[in-house]
Order: structure tokens, then C-alpha cells, then sequence
């Protein structure tokens, strides 16, 4: 990585970072903007609504809300940059550390979901590119097709009704079994279990946008010179697909899942809500019941920020992967 | 791969549907929208109950009185998923039109304009892709509450970007070409020039975005209704897999059934969508749908 990383221009990391520092600057205050121009007192989306009118003065002091609004933006802005989120009352516990426990458990199972679901998606798409209009392509298609079409949140409840519910095999809910006071291996073959259906789902539904994507990358591919030279050359019909054109189809296909980052964290929120996993999607769930303004909003913040961070991670390695690009502008 | 001579290939890309069999997929697909689209008009005459109703016949399985069932406040669920379809079209095709009106408008003013206008268009453009939309939509209608009306204005404000950005490469690549210059060059002006030479020729672009963006728009209303940020005063799909959650265990047509609606009537758009785009451009520039939810 660091090695891929050096090769990066300096010129364009550094317009690449200010460019993101930028976009998180205007995020928060989008964030700022949206909590004053919603209905009702903003003291409430700072504070959370359970709060009692000491702590509302409180916060109102804390935030300037008798003063201009732009000295408002300047304590927000400079409060949220020193990774001030705010206070939940629910939790008892700044709204950054509430956040901060609950990333591991969202990482567990969108890592596991994007592994499973590059790997068949792509072996899928390229099979499908190899036979184009075939029945093998046009099968793998209408799946891609309906992957794209039925909620993630439907596929949860059918994986749980038929292989939680009726078949028995997987636990319904959470991440491990609070019954059980278990430790090491046993703990690993507990969270284990909890975390196949979860991930199936997310798989499921992931895995029909690679498939998709790589197929038409292969096919744009395929028909490059360099392909027919290889095939000329007699090359076995397996490297031409998987050594020669596969590693150049990758890149957009690396692009385009990297900058779908959020849709794969929305994905994540919802699965979570079916199986009761612990994660920031089920976090997200409780702060809107409980009317934790800080919480959510807090998570937004997050969220938008790690999809800016991942979009630069993704444009600074095709850079790296990619020399014409290095002086360019991205084109997503 | 190679078994398709040239001509085949032409005359596949001519057509742009590759065999009957693919277009049976999209008569199909036609077809059932346009049951959809039925049952969302005539909902009055088909639905056999009043979706609110409630009655003392709660968690009844599917049956003659009760095709799909009922939940358990005993409403019945075939009814309910007549009544939804309307809710579901009614958002989808209103968000993808009003979207699509502001992406056009600023996909035509960006790529026709170029230069500082373009640049501050696209800025624009990029900055509300950042915000995943389904978060963004979630948390606005969380501050704004989750009205049908706010659904529709929170929904179309996270959408027109992809068209926005759809419009102005096609628009760019348009005013290069011969039949641009030479309305230009017969002094027609720049309204005239983007409105009937080019956008006729970008119509059939943002005709299959917009399809596309119905089904997409149609799963993440039913995803945020899903977490409880519905409209309470309409009997929504979405509504109905929120509340049918809770008996997951003891009666699964409660969810089933809206379930199976959303996907069929989202998987029938993306059939007729993905159809268009490839008997537009057999290379499919919508490779990647829109998977929000």
C-alpha cells in the first residue's frame, strides 16, 4: 500500500486533500444549516428531547443560540472539528464515543459482505462477459437484475423465516448470545454464526452490482486490440479472461464500488434493523425512536465524512494504479 | 463470443434486443407494470376492504374472504397492497419527474454553458452526491417530519444530481456534433439550439434515467417507511413490512405480500429500463442501477 501510495504525485494528493477538507467544511455546515432550519426550537436537535429546561439553558450557553448566527456556525463549526458531536442523554456518554463502539460490529459485517461478494461477483461477471447473450449470461443477469430490484431489508426477512425461524440453523438476532458467558474460540464460532445471515444478505445484494459492473467493464474490454493480440498469440482463453483483461476491467469496477461506499453503508443500516445487530445502522434506528438529535445527526456527519475519506482513498490508489489519470481531473 | 458474424451483430445492435426471448422479458415486464398502474387508479373498485379498517379477525391466513390475509389489527392485506401501489407510483413518479426536471435543467445549462458556470454547476452537483442518499433523506425527513409532501420534496432534492451529471456529458458530447454547428451556424440561438436540437436527441437518455430512478426512488421510500418514517395517514408497502415486522414468527403473509409487490413492480422498471438502455447503446453506460435500499 505504501509503496502503491508513493507513486501517487504530490501535486495531485495535495489538491485531492484540500479538496476533501473543502467538502467536509461545507458537510458541517449542511449539518448546521439543516438543525436551524428545521421546525421547532434548535436547542432540541442539540440537546436531544429528553432533556430537562436546566440542561436546555445549558446547552443554549453552550452553542451561543441568543447570539448571531454566525458566531452560532463559528462554535459549531469549531466544536465539531475538535470532535465535539455533542452529549446523548440516552446513552449518558458523548455522541463520538456512542459512535466510536458501534463501528466495529457495522466494519465486521460490511467487510465480510464486500469480500464474499467481490469475489463471486466478479468471477460471475466475467463468465457472463465470456458468453455474452448466452443462456449462462442472460441467467446471471436477470439475478443481477433482481438483486438491483428487491429491498435488502425483504431478503433479510426471507433469509430469517426460512433458515432462522424454520430450518433452525442460524440464531435470529444480535451479534453473540448473551445467555452464554463464553470466551475465545467458542466466542468466534458464537459471533460466527450470528454473522452468516446478516452478511448473506448484504452479499446478496452487493453482489449483483459487481456481477453487473464487471460484465460490462469485461465486455468494453474485450473488444481492445491488446485482447486479440493475446488470443493471436494463443494464449488459453482462462489468462486472456482472468491475466490479461480482468486486470484491466478492475479499475472502474474498483471505482465505482469504492465511491458506492454509502450505498453499501445504507445497505448495512437496514440488514442490521432486521437482525438486530449492533452496529450504527441499529444505532441510527434507536437514536430516531428515542428522539437522540445528537446521535443522529452525529452519525450523519460521520457517515458523509468516511464516504468523502473512502472516495479519496479510492481516487489516490487508481491514481497510483493508473499514471494517466495522475495529473487529470477525476471522472467518476 | 465469436460465433456472431458482423452482420449479426449490426443488425442486434440495430434492433437493440438480441432475440425474442428478450423482448418476451420486456412485454412481461410492460404487462405487469401496467397491472400495477391499474390497481393504483382503480383502487376503489378492486380493493374488497377499506385498507384502515380495522376488524376482530387479526393474523388470518391467507383465504377466500382474505386473499393475502390479514394483519393484526385484522386489516385486510390484499387491499392494503392494492392501496399501496397507488402510494408507491404515486412518489416514485413524481420524485423521478420533478428530479428529472431540475437534472435536466442544470445537466443542459452545465454542459452547454461549460467554462465557470459548468464548474460551479458541477461543484454543486458533486456535493449533494456526497451525502449517501439514503441518509440524507432519512435525516431530513427525521428534522421535517414524514409527510407525504416532505417525502416527495426530501426524495427529488437527493435525485436530480445523477441526471444532472447524465445530461451534461451527453449534452457535451451533442454540441460537437455537425447538426449542432450547423443550426448555429443559420444563427439559431442558444435556446432554440439546447431545446430542439439537442435535447430531442438526449430525450431518449433521460427517458430511461428516469424510469430507472422510478424503482430506485420506490425502494427507498418503502425503506424509510420501513424504519418508521412514513406517512401514518396512508396504508403504504412500506408501512405494512414496518408494522408485519413485529409476527415475522407466526404470520408471514403479513410481510410477504407487500414485499413481493415492491419487488416485482421495481424489478418490472429496471426490466423496461435496462431495455431501453441497451436498445439505445448496446455498450449500457447505466451499467451501475441505483441500489439505495
Amino acid at each position: 500500500m505504501i509503496s502503491i501510495l508513493s507513486r501517487v504525485s504530490g501535486w495531485f494528493l495535495i489538491r485531492r486533500l484540500i479538496q476533501s477538507l473543502i467538502l467536509i467544511l461545507i458537510l458541517i455546515l449542511v449539518n448546521f444549516l439543516l438543525i436551524h432550519l428545521a421546525p421547532g426550537d434548535p436547542v432540541h436537535l442539540l440537546a436531544g428531547q429528553s432533556g430537562d429546561e436546566k440542561y436546555f439553558e445549558f446547552i443554549r450557553a453552550k452553542f451561543g443560540l441568543n447570539q448571531s448566527l454566525a458566531s452560532q456556525l463559528w462554535i459549531y463549526l469549531t466544536s465539531v472539528l475538535r470532535g465535539d458531536l455533542g452529549y446523548s442523554l440516552g446513552y449518558k456518554q458523548s455522541v463520538f464515543g456512542v459512535i466510536i463502539a458501534r463501528i466495529p460490529a457495522t466494519l465486521l459485517l460490511t467487510i465480510s459482505a464486500v469480500l464474499i461478494s467481490s469475489g463471486a461477483g466478479v468471477v460471475l461477471g466475467v463468465e457472463a462477459a465470456r458468453r455474452e447473450n448466452s443462456w449462462t449470461d442472460r441467467s446471471i443477469n436477470a439475478f443481477a437484475l433482481a438483486g438491483y430490484s428487491v429491498p435488502s431489508f425483504s431478503v433479510g426477512h426471507l433469509l430469517l423465516i426460512v433458515f432462522a425461524l424454520r430450518l433452525g440453523l442460524f440464531p435470529t438476532q444480535n451479534l453473540s448470545s448473551a445467555t452464554q458467558e463464553v470466551a475465545g474460540l467458542a466466542y468466534g464460532v458464537d459471533v460466527l454464526s450470528h454473522l452468516v445471515l446478516p452478511v448473506t444478505t448484504l452479499a446478496i445484494v452487493y453482489v449483483a452490482q459487481i456481477m453487473r459492473l464487471t460484465r460490462t467493464s469485461m465486455l468494453n474490454v474485450l473488444s481492445e486490440n491488446f485482447v486479440i493480440a493475446a488470443r493471436a498469440k494463443g494464449v488459453s482463453e482462462g489468462r486472456v479472461l482472468y491475466g490479461h483483461a480482468l486486470r484491466n476491467a478492475l479499475l472502474p469496477i474498483v471505482t465505482v464500488v469504492g465511491h458506492d461506499f454509502g450505498m453499501l453503508l445504507s445497505g448495512a443500516v437496514l440488514v442490521e434493523t432486521v437482525f438486530a445487530w449492533p452496529g450504527l445502522g441499529r444505532l441510527m434506528l434507536d437514536a430516531l425512536a428515542m428522539r437522540d438529535y445528537p446521535v443522529l445527526m452525529g452519525l450523519f456527519l460521520m457517515i458523509s465524512v468516511s464516504v468523502i475519506v473512502v472516495n479519496l482513498i479510492v481516487d489516490l490508489t487508481y491514481s497510483a494504479l493508473d499514471p494517466r489519470i495522475r495529473y487529470g481531473r477525476i471522472s467518476k | 463470443m465469436n460465433q456472431e458474424t458482423f452482420e449479426q451483430r449490426a443488425r442486434r445492435n440495430l434492433i437493440g434486443w438480441p432475440s425474442f426471448k428478450g423482448r418476451r422479458t420486456m412485454l412481461v415486464a410492460v404487462v405487469l407494470l401496467a397491472l400495477f398502474a391499474f390497481a393504483a387508479v382503480f383502487a376503489e373498485q378492486i380493493a374488497a376492504h377499506d385498507p384502515h379498517m380495522i376488524s376482530d379477525e387479526s393474523l388470518r391466513p391467507p383465504s377466500a374472504a382474505h386473499l393475502f390475509g390479514t394483519d393484526d389489527l385484522g386489516r385486510d392485506i390484499f387491499s392494503g397492497v392494492v392501496y399501496g401501489s397507488r402510494i408507491s407510483l404515486a412518489i416514485g413518479v413524481t420524485v423521478a419527474v420533478l428530479s428529472g426536471l431540475i437534472g435536466v435543467l442544470i445537466g443542459l445549462t452545465a454542459g452547454y454553458a461549460g467554462g465557470l458556470v459548468d464548474d460551479l454547476l458541477m461543484r454543486l452537483t458533486e456535493l449533494f452526491l456526497i451525502p449517501p442518499r439514503f441518509f440524507l433523506a432519512l435525516v431530513i425527513a427525521a428534522l421535517f417530519g414524514s409527510t407525504f409532501f416532505t417525502l416527495i420534496i426530501v426524495l427529488s432534492v437527493t435525485y436530480w444530481p445523477t441526471t444532472a451529471r447524465l445530461v451534461r456529458a451527453e449534452v457535451m458530447s451533442l454540441k460537437e456534433r455537425s447538426f449542432v454547428e450547423a443550426a448555429r451556424a443559420m444563427g439559431a440561438s442558444p435556446a432554440r439550439i439546447l431545446l430542439r436540437t439537442i435535447l430531442p436527441n438526449a430525450l431518449p437518455i433521460i427517458i430511461t434515467n428516469v424510469v430507472l430512478m422510478v424503482g430506485g426512488v420506490i425502494l427507498v421510500e418503502a425503506a424509510l417507511e420501513f424504519i418508521g418514517l412514513g406517512d401514518s395517514n396512508y396504508i403504504s408497502w412500506g408501512y405494512m413490512l414496518h408494522n408485519g415486522e413485529h409476527f415475522i414468527r407466526d404470520a408471514w403473509w403479513v410481510i410477504f405480500f407487500p414485499a413481493l409487490a415492491v419487488s416485482l413492480l421495481v424489478l418490472a422498471l429496471n426490466t423496461v429500463g435496462d431495455s431501453l438502455n441497451r436498445a439505445l447503446d448496446p455498450k449500457s453506460r447505466i451499467a451501475n442501477l441505483d441500489k439505495p435500499a
